[in-house]
Protein backbone atom coordinates (compact mmCIF):
# COMPACT_ATOMS: atom_id res chain seq x y z
CA UNK A 1 0.00 0.00 0.00
CA UNK A 2 1.36 3.21 -0.96
CA UNK A 3 1.56 5.99 1.71
CA UNK A 4 -0.67 8.43 0.30
CA UNK A 5 -3.36 6.20 -0.52
CA UNK A 6 -4.99 5.11 2.69
CA UNK A 7 -7.51 2.78 3.54
CA UNK A 8 -9.42 1.71 5.99
CA UNK A 9 -8.60 -1.90 7.36
CA UNK A 10 -12.19 -2.35 8.58
CA UNK A 11 -15.51 -0.45 7.99
CA UNK A 12 -16.76 2.59 9.77
CA UNK A 13 -19.56 2.24 12.61
CA UNK A 14 -22.84 4.25 12.97
CA UNK A 15 -23.26 3.85 16.73
CA UNK A 16 -21.50 1.67 19.09
CA UNK A 17 -17.86 1.53 20.95
CA UNK A 18 -14.53 0.85 19.00
CA UNK A 19 -11.74 -1.21 20.89
CA UNK A 20 -8.26 -0.24 19.65
CA UNK A 21 -4.78 -1.06 20.22
CA UNK A 22 -5.82 -3.98 21.62
CA UNK A 23 -2.59 -6.12 21.77
CA UNK A 24 -3.43 -9.31 19.46
CA UNK A 25 -2.93 -11.92 21.66
CA UNK A 26 -5.57 -10.44 24.31
CA UNK A 27 -7.80 -9.90 21.87
CA UNK A 28 -9.98 -12.91 22.40
CA UNK A 29 -9.98 -13.01 25.96
CA UNK A 30 -10.74 -8.93 26.08
CA UNK A 31 -13.84 -10.91 24.02
CA UNK A 32 -14.35 -13.52 26.25
CA UNK A 33 -14.23 -10.73 29.39
CA UNK A 34 -16.50 -8.22 28.16
CA UNK A 35 -18.87 -11.11 27.21
CA UNK A 36 -19.08 -10.39 23.40
CA UNK A 37 -19.97 -14.02 22.22
CA UNK A 38 -23.45 -12.81 23.80
CA UNK A 39 -24.15 -9.59 21.98
CA UNK A 40 -26.67 -9.63 19.06
CA UNK A 41 -25.72 -6.27 17.56
CA UNK A 42 -23.08 -6.41 14.08
CA UNK A 43 -19.63 -6.93 15.46
CA UNK A 44 -16.68 -6.29 13.56
CA UNK A 45 -13.60 -8.26 14.71
CA UNK A 46 -10.12 -6.98 13.84
CA UNK A 47 -7.53 -9.53 14.36
CA UNK A 48 -3.30 -9.19 13.44
CA UNK A 49 -3.78 -5.86 12.13
CA UNK A 50 -0.72 -3.66 11.15
CA UNK A 51 -0.17 -1.04 13.50
CA UNK A 52 2.82 2.06 14.15
CA UNK A 53 2.90 2.15 17.72
CA UNK A 54 2.47 -2.28 18.59
CA UNK A 55 3.12 -3.98 15.58
CA UNK A 56 0.13 -5.94 15.60
CA UNK A 57 -2.98 -5.30 16.48
CA UNK A 58 -6.47 -6.05 17.18
CA UNK A 59 -9.81 -4.16 16.86
CA UNK A 60 -13.25 -4.31 18.35
CA UNK A 61 -16.19 -2.47 16.45
CA UNK A 62 -19.09 -2.96 18.49
CA UNK A 63 -22.48 -1.69 17.19
CA UNK A 64 -25.19 -0.07 19.02
CA UNK A 65 -23.03 -0.96 22.23
CA UNK A 66 -22.06 1.62 24.73
CA UNK A 67 -20.24 0.05 27.97
CA UNK A 68 -20.46 1.00 31.35
CA UNK A 69 -17.12 2.14 32.97
CA UNK A 70 -17.07 -1.59 35.40
CA UNK A 71 -17.98 -3.35 32.20
CA UNK A 72 -14.76 -1.96 30.49
CA UNK A 73 -12.34 -2.06 33.56
CA UNK A 74 -12.90 -5.81 33.64
CA UNK A 75 -10.31 -5.50 30.58
CA UNK A 76 -7.99 -2.77 32.15
CA UNK A 77 -6.21 -6.07 33.90
CA UNK A 78 -4.76 -7.33 30.29
CA UNK A 79 -4.97 -4.87 28.00
CA UNK A 80 -3.74 -1.56 29.82
CA UNK A 81 -3.18 0.45 26.75
CA UNK A 82 -6.69 -0.13 25.33
CA UNK A 83 -8.78 3.01 23.57
CA UNK A 84 -12.37 3.15 23.59
CA UNK A 85 -14.36 5.64 20.81
CA UNK A 86 -17.78 5.96 21.30
CA UNK A 87 -18.92 6.79 18.14
CA UNK A 88 -22.77 8.18 17.46
CA UNK A 89 -23.76 8.82 13.94
CA UNK A 90 -20.10 8.23 12.11
CA UNK A 91 -18.27 10.58 14.78
CA UNK A 92 -16.38 9.94 17.66
CA UNK A 93 -18.22 11.75 20.38
CA UNK A 94 -15.97 10.73 23.40
CA UNK A 95 -12.82 8.65 23.82
CA UNK A 96 -12.40 7.31 27.33
CA UNK A 97 -9.14 5.41 28.72
CA UNK A 98 -9.44 2.24 30.47
CA UNK A 99 -8.10 2.70 34.38
CA UNK A 100 -7.39 -0.21 36.58
CA UNK A 101 -10.09 -0.17 39.46
CA UNK A 102 -9.06 0.08 43.16
CA UNK A 103 -11.02 -2.75 43.43
CA UNK A 104 -11.74 -5.87 41.19
CA UNK A 105 -15.23 -8.19 41.60
CA UNK A 106 -15.84 -11.85 40.58
CA UNK A 107 -12.46 -11.11 37.83
CA UNK A 108 -9.79 -12.94 39.39
CA UNK A 109 -9.73 -16.10 41.35
CA UNK A 110 -7.81 -16.29 43.93
CA UNK A 111 -4.46 -18.33 44.26
CA UNK A 112 -4.93 -19.92 47.50
CA UNK A 113 -6.83 -22.97 47.77
CA UNK A 114 -7.60 -22.46 51.45
CA UNK A 115 -9.22 -19.34 50.53
CA UNK A 116 -12.76 -18.96 51.58
CA UNK A 117 -13.76 -17.67 47.71
CA UNK A 118 -12.62 -20.75 46.37
CA UNK A 119 -14.85 -22.86 48.87
CA UNK A 120 -17.64 -21.05 49.08
CA UNK A 121 -20.14 -19.67 46.45
CA UNK A 122 -19.46 -16.33 46.62
CA UNK A 123 -17.91 -13.37 44.12
CA UNK A 124 -14.12 -12.68 44.78
CA UNK A 125 -13.06 -9.28 46.27
CA UNK A 126 -9.72 -7.86 45.41
CA UNK A 127 -8.05 -4.33 46.34
CA UNK A 128 -5.29 -3.47 43.70
CA UNK A 129 -2.72 -2.35 46.12
CA UNK A 130 -0.20 -1.09 43.64
CA UNK A 131 -1.37 0.21 40.43
CA UNK A 132 1.84 0.84 38.23
CA UNK A 133 3.39 -3.02 39.04
CA UNK A 134 -0.23 -4.77 39.10
CA UNK A 135 -0.46 -6.24 42.76
CA UNK A 136 -3.78 -7.11 43.86
CA UNK A 137 -5.15 -8.40 47.74
CA UNK A 138 -7.15 -10.94 48.23
CA UNK A 139 -10.00 -9.08 50.72
CA UNK A 140 -10.72 -12.35 52.39
CA UNK A 141 -7.47 -14.54 52.77
CA UNK A 142 -5.43 -11.05 52.44
CA UNK A 143 -2.93 -12.81 50.12
CA UNK A 144 -1.34 -10.90 47.75
CA UNK A 145 -0.91 -11.33 44.00
CA UNK A 146 1.83 -10.21 41.32
CA UNK A 147 1.26 -9.31 38.10
CA UNK A 148 2.68 -12.84 36.33
CA UNK A 149 0.68 -14.57 38.88
CA UNK A 150 -3.44 -13.46 38.04
CA UNK A 151 -5.62 -16.08 37.33
CA UNK A 152 -8.93 -14.44 36.00
CA UNK A 153 -12.16 -16.65 36.74
CA UNK B 1 -11.59 -0.69 62.45
CA UNK B 2 -14.49 -1.84 60.63
CA UNK B 3 -17.26 -0.75 63.00
CA UNK B 4 -18.82 -3.48 64.97
CA UNK B 5 -16.51 -6.83 63.63
CA UNK B 6 -12.94 -7.33 64.67
CA UNK B 7 -11.28 -9.84 61.95
CA UNK B 8 -8.13 -8.52 61.18
CA UNK B 9 -4.77 -6.49 63.16
CA UNK B 10 -4.63 -4.89 59.69
CA UNK B 11 -7.80 -3.01 60.27
CA UNK B 12 -6.75 -1.74 63.79
CA UNK B 13 -5.38 1.98 63.95
CA UNK B 14 -2.61 3.02 66.62
CA UNK B 15 -6.06 4.89 68.13
CA UNK B 16 -7.93 1.47 68.41
CA UNK B 17 -4.97 -0.94 70.08
CA UNK B 18 -4.20 2.22 72.24
CA UNK B 19 -8.05 2.04 73.34
CA UNK B 20 -7.91 -1.86 73.70
CA UNK B 21 -4.61 -2.05 75.78
CA UNK B 22 -6.44 0.25 78.35
CA UNK B 23 -9.87 -1.58 78.14
CA UNK B 24 -7.47 -5.23 78.62
CA UNK B 25 -6.03 -3.03 81.57
CA UNK B 26 -9.17 -2.61 83.17
CA UNK B 27 -10.64 -5.97 82.88
CA UNK B 28 -7.51 -6.86 84.78
CA UNK B 29 -8.00 -5.09 87.55
CA UNK B 30 -11.38 -5.69 87.91
CA UNK B 31 -12.50 -9.28 86.05
CA UNK B 32 -15.86 -9.23 87.25
CA UNK B 33 -17.87 -7.53 85.08
CA UNK B 34 -21.81 -8.03 84.42
CA UNK B 35 -21.68 -5.69 81.02
CA UNK B 36 -22.70 -9.21 79.11
CA UNK B 37 -26.13 -9.64 81.20
CA UNK B 38 -28.75 -10.25 78.95
CA UNK B 39 -26.30 -11.20 76.07
CA UNK B 40 -25.85 -14.53 73.81
CA UNK B 41 -22.80 -15.00 72.24
CA UNK B 42 -21.88 -18.10 69.91
CA UNK B 43 -18.83 -19.57 69.98
CA UNK B 44 -18.93 -21.40 66.63
CA UNK B 45 -15.64 -23.16 66.67
CA UNK B 46 -15.79 -24.87 63.12
CA UNK B 47 -11.62 -26.02 63.62
CA UNK B 48 -11.51 -27.10 66.99
CA UNK B 49 -9.00 -25.29 69.81
CA UNK B 50 -10.04 -25.84 73.19
CA UNK B 51 -7.19 -23.07 74.62
CA UNK B 52 -8.67 -20.27 72.15
CA UNK B 53 -12.24 -21.36 72.83
CA UNK B 54 -11.89 -21.89 76.58
CA UNK B 55 -10.50 -18.18 76.59
CA UNK B 56 -13.16 -17.11 75.24
CA UNK B 57 -15.90 -18.26 76.92
CA UNK B 58 -14.36 -17.50 80.30
CA UNK B 59 -14.09 -13.93 79.34
CA UNK B 60 -18.11 -14.52 78.02
CA UNK B 61 -18.64 -15.82 81.78
CA UNK B 62 -16.43 -13.09 83.86
CA UNK B 63 -18.85 -10.43 81.66
CA UNK B 64 -22.21 -11.91 82.53
CA UNK B 65 -23.15 -13.30 79.35
CA UNK B 66 -24.31 -16.76 78.16
CA UNK B 67 -22.68 -18.95 75.94
CA UNK B 68 -24.19 -20.85 72.79
CA UNK B 69 -22.05 -23.13 70.13
CA UNK B 70 -20.21 -25.84 69.01
CA UNK B 71 -16.33 -26.78 69.30
CA UNK B 72 -16.50 -29.49 66.50
CA UNK B 73 -17.80 -28.77 62.86
CA UNK B 74 -18.44 -32.39 62.60
CA UNK B 75 -21.36 -32.41 64.95
CA UNK B 76 -22.94 -29.44 62.90
CA UNK B 77 -24.63 -29.18 59.80
CA UNK B 78 -21.61 -27.99 57.96
CA UNK B 79 -20.56 -31.41 57.77
CA UNK B 80 -23.78 -31.88 56.05
CA UNK B 81 -22.69 -29.92 53.21
CA UNK B 82 -23.70 -25.91 54.93
CA UNK B 83 -22.54 -23.66 53.16
CA UNK B 84 -20.49 -20.86 56.09
CA UNK B 85 -22.94 -18.30 54.92
CA UNK B 86 -26.18 -20.42 56.06
CA UNK B 87 -24.97 -20.98 59.49
CA UNK B 88 -23.90 -17.94 60.26
CA UNK B 89 -27.38 -16.32 58.64
CA UNK B 90 -29.39 -19.10 60.91
CA UNK B 91 -27.36 -17.95 64.17
CA UNK B 92 -27.42 -14.35 63.54
CA UNK B 93 -31.08 -14.96 64.44
CA UNK B 94 -30.25 -16.65 67.96
CA UNK B 95 -27.04 -14.77 69.19
CA UNK B 96 -25.56 -11.30 69.65
CA UNK B 97 -22.50 -11.94 68.67
CA UNK B 98 -20.37 -14.64 66.99
CA UNK B 99 -16.93 -15.23 68.12
CA UNK B 100 -15.41 -18.03 64.88
CA UNK B 101 -12.34 -20.32 64.31
CA UNK B 102 -12.81 -21.49 61.11
CA UNK B 103 -10.22 -23.78 58.55
CA UNK B 104 -10.52 -21.18 55.86
CA UNK B 105 -8.63 -17.95 55.41
CA UNK B 106 -10.92 -15.27 55.07
CA UNK B 107 -13.69 -17.01 56.99
CA UNK B 108 -14.71 -14.63 59.36
CA UNK B 109 -14.11 -11.38 56.86
CA UNK B 110 -16.80 -13.06 54.79
CA UNK B 111 -18.76 -13.68 57.24
CA UNK B 112 -19.12 -10.15 58.47
CA UNK B 113 -20.10 -9.31 55.84
CA UNK B 114 -23.29 -11.32 55.66
CA UNK B 115 -24.47 -10.47 58.76
CA UNK B 116 -25.65 -7.38 61.30
CA UNK B 117 -24.30 -8.67 64.82
CA UNK B 118 -20.65 -8.56 65.18
CA UNK B 119 -17.82 -11.05 64.38
CA UNK B 120 -15.34 -11.56 66.41
CA UNK B 121 -12.46 -13.79 64.32
CA UNK B 122 -10.46 -16.56 66.77
CA UNK B 123 -8.44 -17.65 63.62
CA UNK B 124 -8.81 -18.35 60.42
CA UNK B 125 -6.52 -21.08 58.83
CA UNK B 126 -2.96 -19.75 58.41
CA UNK B 127 -4.57 -16.20 57.98
CA UNK B 128 -5.28 -14.54 60.91
CA UNK B 129 -6.07 -15.06 64.92
CA UNK B 130 -6.31 -11.39 65.79
CA UNK B 131 -7.02 -11.71 69.35
CA UNK B 132 -3.90 -13.34 70.14
CA UNK B 133 -1.83 -10.68 68.80
CA UNK B 134 -3.85 -8.44 71.18
CA UNK B 135 -2.50 -10.60 74.53
CA UNK B 136 0.70 -10.29 72.85
CA UNK B 137 0.45 -7.06 72.56
CA UNK B 138 -1.11 -6.66 76.23
CA UNK B 139 1.47 -8.48 77.69
CA UNK B 140 4.47 -6.26 75.97
CA UNK B 141 2.40 -3.10 77.35
CA UNK B 142 2.05 -4.35 80.83
CA UNK B 143 5.79 -5.19 81.23
CA UNK B 144 7.34 -3.33 79.33
CA UNK B 145 5.13 -0.22 80.48
CA UNK B 146 4.75 0.99 77.04
CA UNK B 147 4.82 -0.11 73.17
CA UNK B 148 6.79 2.39 71.83
CA UNK B 149 10.61 2.45 70.90
CA UNK B 150 10.99 -1.34 71.52
CA UNK B 151 13.88 -4.41 70.29
CA UNK B 152 11.57 -6.86 69.61
CA UNK B 153 13.73 -10.04 68.75
CA UNK B 154 11.82 -13.52 67.26
CA UNK B 155 12.69 -16.70 67.17
CA UNK B 156 12.18 -20.28 65.26
CA UNK B 157 9.69 -20.64 62.78
CA UNK B 158 9.01 -17.27 61.14
CA UNK B 159 7.73 -18.26 57.90
CA UNK B 160 4.23 -19.69 58.51
CA UNK B 161 4.15 -18.15 62.62
CA UNK B 162 0.94 -16.29 62.35
CA UNK B 163 1.42 -14.94 65.46
CA UNK B 164 4.36 -13.66 64.34
CA UNK B 165 3.02 -11.92 61.36
CA UNK B 166 0.13 -10.40 63.12
CA UNK B 167 2.56 -9.05 66.14
CA UNK B 168 4.47 -7.40 63.43
CA UNK B 169 1.65 -5.71 62.08
CA UNK B 170 0.23 -4.68 65.07
CA UNK B 171 3.58 -3.43 66.76
CA UNK B 172 4.26 -1.19 63.74
CA UNK B 173 2.60 1.80 65.06
CA UNK B 174 4.77 2.26 67.85
CA UNK B 175 8.63 2.36 66.51
CA UNK B 176 9.49 -0.78 66.93
CA UNK B 177 13.16 -2.18 65.87
CA UNK B 178 13.04 -6.35 65.16
CA UNK B 179 15.44 -8.87 65.29
CA UNK B 180 14.86 -11.97 63.43
CA UNK B 181 16.19 -15.49 64.06
CA UNK B 182 15.38 -18.29 61.69
CA UNK B 183 16.90 -21.01 60.29
CA UNK B 184 16.86 -20.41 56.55
CA UNK B 185 14.03 -22.78 55.25
CA UNK B 186 11.66 -20.77 58.39
CA UNK B 187 12.59 -16.90 57.16
CA UNK B 188 10.29 -14.51 57.31
CA UNK B 189 8.80 -14.06 54.19
CA UNK B 190 9.48 -11.06 51.47
CA UNK B 191 5.93 -9.44 51.71
CA UNK B 192 6.65 -8.84 55.31
CA UNK B 193 10.25 -7.73 54.85
CA UNK B 194 8.39 -5.32 52.45
CA UNK B 195 5.98 -4.34 55.09
CA UNK B 196 8.77 -3.19 57.24
CA UNK B 197 10.56 -1.04 54.40
CA UNK B 198 7.71 0.45 53.41
CA UNK B 199 7.03 1.68 56.90
CA UNK B 200 10.60 2.96 57.94
CA UNK B 201 11.09 -0.29 60.47
CA UNK B 202 14.67 -1.19 60.80
CA UNK B 203 15.05 -5.21 61.33
CA UNK B 204 17.99 -7.36 61.38
CA UNK B 205 18.41 -11.05 59.87
CA UNK B 206 20.09 -13.97 62.15
CA UNK B 207 20.24 -17.55 61.26
CA UNK B 208 22.26 -17.95 64.65
CA UNK B 209 20.76 -17.78 68.00
CA UNK B 210 23.22 -15.75 69.87
CA UNK B 211 23.39 -14.84 73.46
CA UNK B 212 24.51 -11.67 71.59
CA UNK B 213 21.00 -10.84 70.16
CA UNK B 214 19.37 -11.38 73.54
CA UNK B 215 21.27 -8.96 75.47
CA UNK B 216 20.05 -6.06 73.14
CA UNK B 217 16.58 -7.30 73.17
CA UNK B 218 13.17 -5.92 75.76
CA UNK B 219 11.27 -8.80 74.62
CA UNK B 220 12.38 -12.02 73.32
CA UNK B 221 9.52 -13.85 71.03
CA UNK B 222 10.14 -17.51 70.74
CA UNK B 223 7.73 -19.50 68.31
CA UNK B 224 7.96 -23.80 67.66
CA UNK B 225 10.17 -25.25 64.63
CA UNK B 226 7.43 -27.98 63.74
CA UNK B 227 8.95 -30.93 61.88
CA UNK B 228 6.28 -30.77 59.49
CA UNK B 229 7.50 -27.18 57.67
CA UNK B 230 10.41 -28.83 56.54
CA UNK B 231 10.55 -30.49 53.18
CA UNK B 232 14.02 -31.67 54.30
CA UNK B 233 13.92 -33.42 57.29
CA UNK B 234 18.07 -33.73 57.11
CA UNK B 235 17.72 -29.49 57.79
CA UNK B 236 15.40 -30.41 60.14
CA UNK B 237 17.90 -32.63 62.30
CA UNK B 238 20.83 -29.77 61.78
CA UNK B 239 18.65 -27.02 63.52
CA UNK B 240 15.73 -28.56 65.79
CA UNK B 241 17.95 -28.19 68.71
CA UNK B 242 19.80 -24.84 67.58
CA UNK B 243 16.89 -22.51 68.00
CA UNK B 244 16.31 -23.24 72.15
CA UNK B 245 16.69 -20.87 74.42
CA UNK B 246 18.20 -22.37 78.15
CA UNK B 247 18.77 -20.24 81.34
CA UNK B 248 22.58 -19.76 81.10
CA UNK B 249 21.73 -17.50 77.85
CA UNK B 250 19.88 -15.09 80.36
CA UNK B 251 22.82 -13.79 82.58
CA UNK B 252 23.60 -10.88 80.57
CA UNK B 253 20.21 -9.96 79.16
CA UNK B 254 18.46 -6.73 79.94
CA UNK B 255 16.77 -6.75 83.49
CA UNK B 256 13.57 -5.52 81.61
CA UNK B 257 13.91 -8.41 79.01
CA UNK B 258 10.74 -10.61 79.19
CA UNK B 259 10.25 -13.92 77.09
CA UNK B 260 6.78 -14.08 75.19
CA UNK B 261 5.37 -17.48 73.62
CA UNK B 262 2.35 -17.99 72.03
CA UNK B 263 2.33 -21.74 73.84
CA UNK B 264 1.92 -24.68 73.42
CA UNK B 265 5.69 -25.05 73.84
CA UNK B 266 7.78 -28.53 73.27
CA UNK B 267 11.16 -28.21 73.50
CA UNK B 268 12.12 -24.60 72.55
CA UNK B 269 12.72 -23.17 75.49
CA UNK B 270 14.18 -25.54 78.64
CA UNK B 271 12.29 -25.96 81.51
CA UNK B 272 15.14 -24.26 83.45
CA UNK B 273 13.90 -20.96 82.03
CA UNK B 274 10.58 -20.90 83.66
CA UNK B 275 12.20 -20.37 87.01
CA UNK B 276 13.73 -17.16 85.91
CA UNK B 277 11.36 -14.24 86.16
CA UNK B 278 12.34 -12.81 82.95
CA UNK B 279 9.72 -15.55 81.80
CA UNK B 280 6.27 -14.01 81.70
CA UNK B 281 4.45 -17.21 78.92
CA UNK B 282 2.36 -18.45 81.38
CA UNK B 283 1.04 -14.91 82.61
CA UNK B 284 0.91 -14.34 78.58
CA UNK B 285 -1.74 -16.83 78.31
CA UNK B 286 -3.34 -15.48 81.40
CA UNK B 287 -4.00 -11.95 79.54
CA UNK B 288 -5.58 -13.91 76.83
CA UNK B 289 -9.48 -13.77 78.63
CA UNK B 290 -8.57 -10.06 79.80
CA UNK B 291 -7.72 -8.77 76.53
CA UNK B 292 -10.61 -10.95 74.87
CA UNK B 293 -13.01 -9.39 77.36
CA UNK B 294 -11.76 -5.76 76.01
CA UNK B 295 -12.30 -7.19 72.36
CA UNK B 296 -16.16 -8.24 72.99
CA UNK B 297 -16.84 -5.44 74.79
CA UNK B 298 -15.65 -3.63 72.33
CA UNK B 299 -17.42 -4.45 69.56
CA UNK B 300 -20.66 -4.62 71.39
CA UNK B 301 -19.81 -1.08 71.95
CA UNK B 302 -20.28 -1.59 75.57
CA UNK B 303 -17.75 0.99 77.75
Amino acid sequence: MSPNKKELQIAALQNGTVIDHIPSEQLFKVVSLLDIEKLKTPITIGYNLDSKKMGSKGILKIAGKFFEQDEINRISLIAPAVKLNIIRDYEVVEKKLLQLPDELTSIVKCNNPKCITNNEPMKTHFQVIDKKNVTLKCQYCELKIKKEDIVLL
Amino acid sequence: MKKGSFVSVADLSKEDIIRLMKKTESFETNPNQKLLEGKVCATLFFEPSTRTRLSFETAINRLGGRVIGFSDASTTSSSKGETLKDTIKMVSNYADLIIMRHHLEGAARYASEITDIPIINAGDGANQHPSQTMLDLYSIYKTQGKLENLTITMVGDLKYGRTVHSLLVGMSHFQPQFKFIAPEELKLPDIYKQFLEENKIPFQEYTEFSEDVINQSDVLYMTRVQRERFTDLIEYEKVKNVYILKNCMLNNSRDNLRILHPLPRVNEIAYDVDDNPKAYYFEQAKNGVFARQAIISDVLGII
